[in-house]
């Protein structure tokens, strides 16, 4: 079995907004674009044009439906991927070392020369986040683009992850959750962001941004001053008009 | 194991070269950086500098590289040798694809042009296809508008100028409130996504009113989830409330609209109605300086709204009170139209007090002065932060266009126009309905058309009627049926062609439009109108069809001959401002498309860019414009097009990069022009200055802006059309007034649904039928991951939205005992369909909806015979007919709005059952034949091993 790193330099992760994110569905085809293209083995699809085609992606979004006590039913979209846990048990369990944790910033990365695909690391991860690519034998999962993040051929502003780069809403963010003073970290705190199933005890590091309440409505007392009729007749309405106009 | 850390390359290389394009995913047009590697495409992503996107990209635009390797990609030009509709084909040479299509066009033309009816798409070309329709001589031209969005566009358009998304959008820097009615998962996709980003950042509030909540709807802080079709009703109550509460914006009313212009109210007059004009035809409005009638533009003149004038006997009355007369009535009251509306009263009581609130009381200024036509000076820009924005959803019933309207009237009404924090217009646009050019639809032999196709009628003297009276256009467009058809009614061209109704055609030339299939309301029964045949002749009833698409679309196995299109990363295009433009609301801006890989088929004879082959069929038929003096082709290709046409001396495709390359608008052709733009990074923006950035119809500095750049020839300012006059004129002559009068049957529609001020009226369909036999409206929504038929041949794509049911809301689902799992049977009055079905709670009780044009044609798209998009998938077009049901009259009532005639998509009400699950969705058509087999089975794609 595979040890985690005592401690990590810096925790390199996502914060995904769920109040903002419109289930677009942009993050998933841009990470599977750049990881195709990039790191390690492309990510494959079977039946591409048949029955029932089905591919590996390192980053889904799922759709939710909630409905509250009172009022209207809500849908909240879902952005899912490896959330770079402190705990990963994907890691603990790998027989050959290929999963691992970085000491310096805390991605979860899987080194496919030295991946089996037995699938161990799959099953270990309460998220579901870990894909076996059926062409290549080997897993797959989210690198956090550490093939962008730190690439020196790409203008400074594109070192970011390529889910981050393409969001069209603005509705995820990358940077270090180690770092309290961090943009990120800053959000999270501002927004009472979350970590997804903490009962698994596996310390994500990505977070989730809770959405806002909805179907506030005020009551309509308190809005009903912006409403007191005018007058109470058509000739009224024309008095009234009429000393508008003059007061203009 | 210990911990080991394997050494990893960070910086690898990205790619050889970055090429800068235009998008085509879809129709929003981004700018993309097209990675590429040992001359193949290796990433897709955002352009950073583009005005469009500004970095970012949505799915379908990632998803590009599936899209330019899709086996579905034609290759070769096709001769039909099976029955239509068969998909079998020979491939043939460029040269003999041309001259047979030649030889079709050429004698039609010099004998009865307007036997060629030529209809294009999802055409981003119009500017050129026009052109070369108006060269050609048919009156028979228009592109995809009447069945998408022409509701929107026209009443935008009609009463002030521009409508959404191509021609202004919310201040998303500024705005507080923003509401979206109708509008679908889509356009504008990543500007709407982008700027919701904004207001969620900074804690504005978004409201959502849709049946539907999903996409944007979603992520709205609330959700007003109305009854289809009732939109109009909710908003006309939104401005009963505003106006018995005072809250509405008199300075502004009485300075940039016709509120004060004062109407002829004379029982007996056949001018009743109209405007009280002075000998110049300029508007009057009583001035409360002097008490008399003055111009609306005089300088100095402080239009009154609360008085008459009498003259000559004959009351006059200015706009404003008309509207305050009818929208004051209680019958506009939240109570009395909440049920229809499906939304509590108090709800509607609290979006207007929250309307209020925010366009008054957070009312915002910026330190800027201007000045307005009439000489004055303003000193700061006063801004109302309530922005809207509206599409398909409320633009695709029979009541559309007045809806579209009423909901322009709201935003006027508050003063949200052109004002900080507001709706903003995109230059061109304001542009108003005078502005335009009127219909041009008179063929002569061997002649070309005296102008352009399209525009925009003023009254009935400009519809386009032959001197019997008949229509002049195959689609009946601009006729007492649809006076304002602005963007023709592409979803009748077949079905009117093929009844002969107003006239046979020859040959139908159509562009990028899945007609045999998503595209066509009645799926099955345009197949066979396109397959039909003369019984005495055994020869098909629409003779000779031509197509030209980049994939194998369902249309293609109905057309004869099949020019082959480029794939988007193949081929030059212009965005230009002459067409469908891309401008922001404070800069100016058009892009290309050039080929950044070559179009590649080996084996086959190719495919060329659709555009180019439009010219060199223009030149081959010695069009007007397309022949040099020499005889020889005017034009090399699309690309030398697009560099040295002049639309008017100085005014090309392309604004950038003019004359010696330093010109801007104005200037002669630039040889270099494209070069410039390519390194340029396929665009260019041109910023408007600070004094001309708001209030654009009235502000003498955007004015001379925008004459300065060529947008106009001399300054333009107008007053919007709160009262729309030229609706009025054709009620008129519906009782009775003038020469040109409508037949009678058409009397009554016409006084009752072309009110000048906006009006709400039930949706056709549902007032011919028994709604309780058809009790539920069903609908269709465009994911935000997939553009009509095209995304289902993208690999990546169909994985997201590789199926479609039809989603129940829960007390339809409770009552009838669905599972998951389970198939229904959707009944409407023009037929049914069978298809799996799915519950959704955030729902309107009363609706039921899909996606769109998921569902496939087995054999198309090179797609496997047994992909789930043709087993599963389904269209909701079987359920819709181009024509009402019958009214027992022996008349054809078209299923489209009465003013605009677009066509009415989300009037359909169905009624559902239970079924037992089938083998696949119903009707299950034969398999076509694949003009390019299939694809492969998997995929491991990787161009820089």
């Amino acid at each position: 079995m595979t040890r985690l790193p005592d401690h990590t330099e810096r925790k390199l992760g996502l914060v995904i907004d769920l109040d903002t994110c419109v289930g677009c569905h942009a993050c998933v085809v841009a990470c599977k674009g750049w990881n195709t293209e990039n790191y390690g083995a492309p990510l494959s699809d079977q039946d591409a044009y048949g029955a029932e085609p089905s591919g590996t992606f390192l980053n889904r979004v799922h759709s939710y439906e909630v409905t509250p006590e009172t009022g209207a039913a809500q849908l909240v979209h879902f952005p899912k991927s490896c959330l770079h846990c402190e705990d990963a048990p994907c890691v603990t369990v790998c027989p050959t070392g290929a999963s691992y944790k970085r000491s310096e910033d805390g991605i979860v990365l899987v080194n496919e020369a030295d991946c089996i695909g037995c699938g161990l690391c799959a099953w270990a991860c309460p998220y579901g986040a870990r894909e076996m690519d059926a062409a290549a034998g080997v897993m797959k999962k989210c690198t956090l683009c550490v093939d962008r993040i730190y690439n020196e051929t790409l203008p400074e502003i594109d070192r970011e992850p390529a889910c981050v780069r393409t969001c069209p809403a603005g509705a995820r963010h990358f940077g270090d959750l180690g770092d309290p003073e961090s943009d990120v970290s800053q959000l999270v705190a501002a927004r009472g962001g979350i970590d997804l199933m903490p009962e698994q005890g596996t310390k994500p590091v990505n977070k989730y941004l809770p959405p806002r309440p909805k179907d506030t409505w005020e009551q309509t007392d308190i809005l009903a001053p912006f409403l007191t009729p005018v007058a109470d007749s058509p000739q009224g309405f024309l008095g009234w008009l009429d000393r508008a106009l003059d007061r203009l | 194991m210990g911990h080991l850390e394997p050494k990893l390359d960070l910086s690898p290389k990205v790619s050889d070269e970055i090429r800068k394009t235009t998008c085509y995913m879809c129709a929003c047009r981004c700018g993309i950086d097209v990675h590429l590697k040992a001359g193949q495409v290796a990433y897709i992503e955002g352009n950073r500098d583009h005005p469009v996107n500004k970095g970012v990209l949505c799915a379908k635009g990632s998803a590009g590289i599936m899209q330019v390797n899709a086996p579905s990609r034609l290759r070769a030009p096709l001769r039909r040798v099976g029955p239509r509709g068969s998909g079998q084909f020979e491939e043939i040479s460029w040269d003999e694809a041309l001259q047979t299509a030649v030889d079709w066009m050429a004698p039609l033309r010099d004998s009865a042009p307007e036997k060629l009816a030529f209809f294009t798409g999802r055409d981003q070309s119009q500017s050129l296809t026009s052109w070369w329709a108006q060269a050609y001589g048919t009156p028979n031209y228009a592109a995809h508008g009447g069945f998408c969005s022409v509701n929107m566009a026209a009443a935008g358009i009609y009463t002030m100028g521009g409508a959404f998304w191509e021609f202004g959008q919310p201040d998303w820097d500024r705005t507080k409130l923003l509401l979206l009615f109708g509008v679908a998962e889509d356009h504008d996709s990543n500007p709407i996504k982008i700027g919701l980003g904004k207001l969620k950042a900074r804690g504005a509030r978004v409201i959502g009113i849709n049946p539907i909540r999903s996409g944007y709807n979603a992520v709205a802080d609330d959700w007003i989830g109305i009854t289809p079709g009732t939109d109009g009703l909710l908003i006309l109550s939104l401005i009963h409330c505003l106006l018995k509460a005072g809250k509405i914006d008199l300075d502004y009313l009485t300075r940039f609209t016709n509120a004060p212009v004062l109407v002829n109210e004379d029982p007996d007059s056949p001018e009743r109605g109209l405007f009280l004009r002075d000998a110049k035809g300029k508007m009057l409005v009583l001035d409360r300086k002097t008490g008399l009638p003055t111009a609306f533009d005089a300088p100095g003149v402080k239009p009154g709204l609360a008085h008459g004038y009498r003259r000559a006997g004959i009351t006059h009355r200015p706009v404003f009170q008309l509207l305050a007369e009818r929208y004051l009535s209680e019958d506009h009251a939240p109570e009395a139209v909440a049920e229809r509306c499906g939304i509590p009263a108090a709800r509607i009581h609290a979006l207007a007090a929250e309307l209020a609130r925010v366009a008054f009381d957070e009312a915002i200024e910026i330190a800027q002065p201007w000045n307005d036509f009439r000489g004055d000076r303003h000193g700061t820009m006063i801004g109302r932060p309530v922005a809207m924005h509206a599409m398909r959803g409320i633009s695709a019933h029979s009541n559309g266009f007045q809806t579209a309207r009423a909901l322009h009237l709201l935003q006027i009404l508050l003063g949200t126009v052109e004002v900080p924090g507001g709706f903003r217009f995109k230059p061109p646009y304001p542009k108003p309905p005078e502005a335009h050019p009127r219909p041009n639809a008179w063929a002569n032999p061997g002649q070309p058309l005296a102008g352009p196709h399209l525009g925009f009628v003023m009254g009935p003297e400009d519809l386009a009627l032959r001197p019997d009276g008949t229509p002049a256009r195959i689609d009946k467009a601009f006729t007492w049926e649809n006076p304002m058809s602005a963007h023709g009614l592409m979803h009748m061209v077949i079905s009117n062609a093929h009844a002969g109704d107003p006239y046979k055609i020859d040959t139908l030339f159509l562009y990028m439009a899945n007609m045999a299939w998503n595209s066509s309301m009645g799926t099955g029964r345009v197949m066979e109108m396109l397959t039909d045949t003369d019984p005495e002749t055994g020869a098909y009833v629409i003779p000779r069809i031509i197509y030209s698409d980049a994939y194998s679309s369902e249309m293609v196995a109905y057309a004869d001959l099949i020019l082959p299109d480029t794939t988007y990363l193949e081929r030059h295009d212009c965005i230009s401002l002459l067409d469908r433009p891309i401008s922001e609301a404070d800069a100016a801006a058009d892009a290309i498309r050039w080929p950044v890989v070559e179009p590649d088929r080996p084996g086959h004879a190719g495919v060329r860019g659709f555009q180019s082959v439009l010219i060199d069929l223009g030149a081959r038929l010695g069009l007007p414009g397309f022949v040099a003096e020499d005889g020889g082709p005017a034009y090399a290709d699309y690309a030398d097009y697009i560099t040295r046409h002049e639309r008017k001396p100085g005014i090309g495709p392309l604004m950038g990069f003019r004359g010696d390359g330093s010109a801007t608008g104005r200037g002669a052709p630039n040889p270099d022009q494209l070069e410039r733009y390519i390194a340029n990074g396929g665009i260019f923006v041109h910023h408007i200055p600070e004094a001309a950035q708001f209030y654009k119809p009235w502000n003498t500095a955007y004015q001379d802006w925008a004459v300065k750049l060529g947008i106009y020839d001399s300054p333009q300012p107008y007053i919007f059309n709160l009262y729309l006059e030229p609706l009025r004129k054709f009620q008129l002559a519906a009782e009775g007034h003038g020469d040109r009068q409508p037949p009678d049957h058409l009397r009554a529609r016409i006084r009752e649904t072309m009110d000048p001020l906006p009006i709400w009226y039930p949706p056709f369909e549902g007032a011919a039928i028994e709604v309780d036999t058809y009790p539920f409206h069903a609908l269709t929504q465009r994911p935000m991951a997939m553009y009509h038929s095209w995304g289902s041949q993208n690999a990546w794509l169909r994985q997201i939205h590789g199926q479609n049911p039809l989603y129940l809301p829960t007390g339809l689902w409770e009552r009838h005992g669905f599972a998951e799992g389970d198939w229904a049977r959707v009944t409407s009055p023009h037929g049914e369909i069978v298809v799996p079905v799915a519950h959704m709670a955030a729902l309107n009780a009363n609706t039921v909806w899909t996606w769109n044009a998921i569902g496939k044609r087995k054999g198309t798209w090179a797609l496997d015979k047994d992909a789930q998009e043709a087993t599963k998938g389904f269209l909701l077009n079987h359920l819709i007919h181009e024509l009402l049901p019958p009214k027992g009259d022996g008349l054809r009532w078209s299923n489209s709005d009465p003013i605009t005639g677009q066509a009415a998509w989300f009037d359909l009400r169905v009624r559902i059952e239970k079924i037992t699950a089938p083998a696949e969705a119903k009707p299950a058509f034969p398999p076509l034949k694949s003009p390019v087999g299939h694809g492969p089975k998997d995929l491991a794609w990787k161009v820089g091993r």
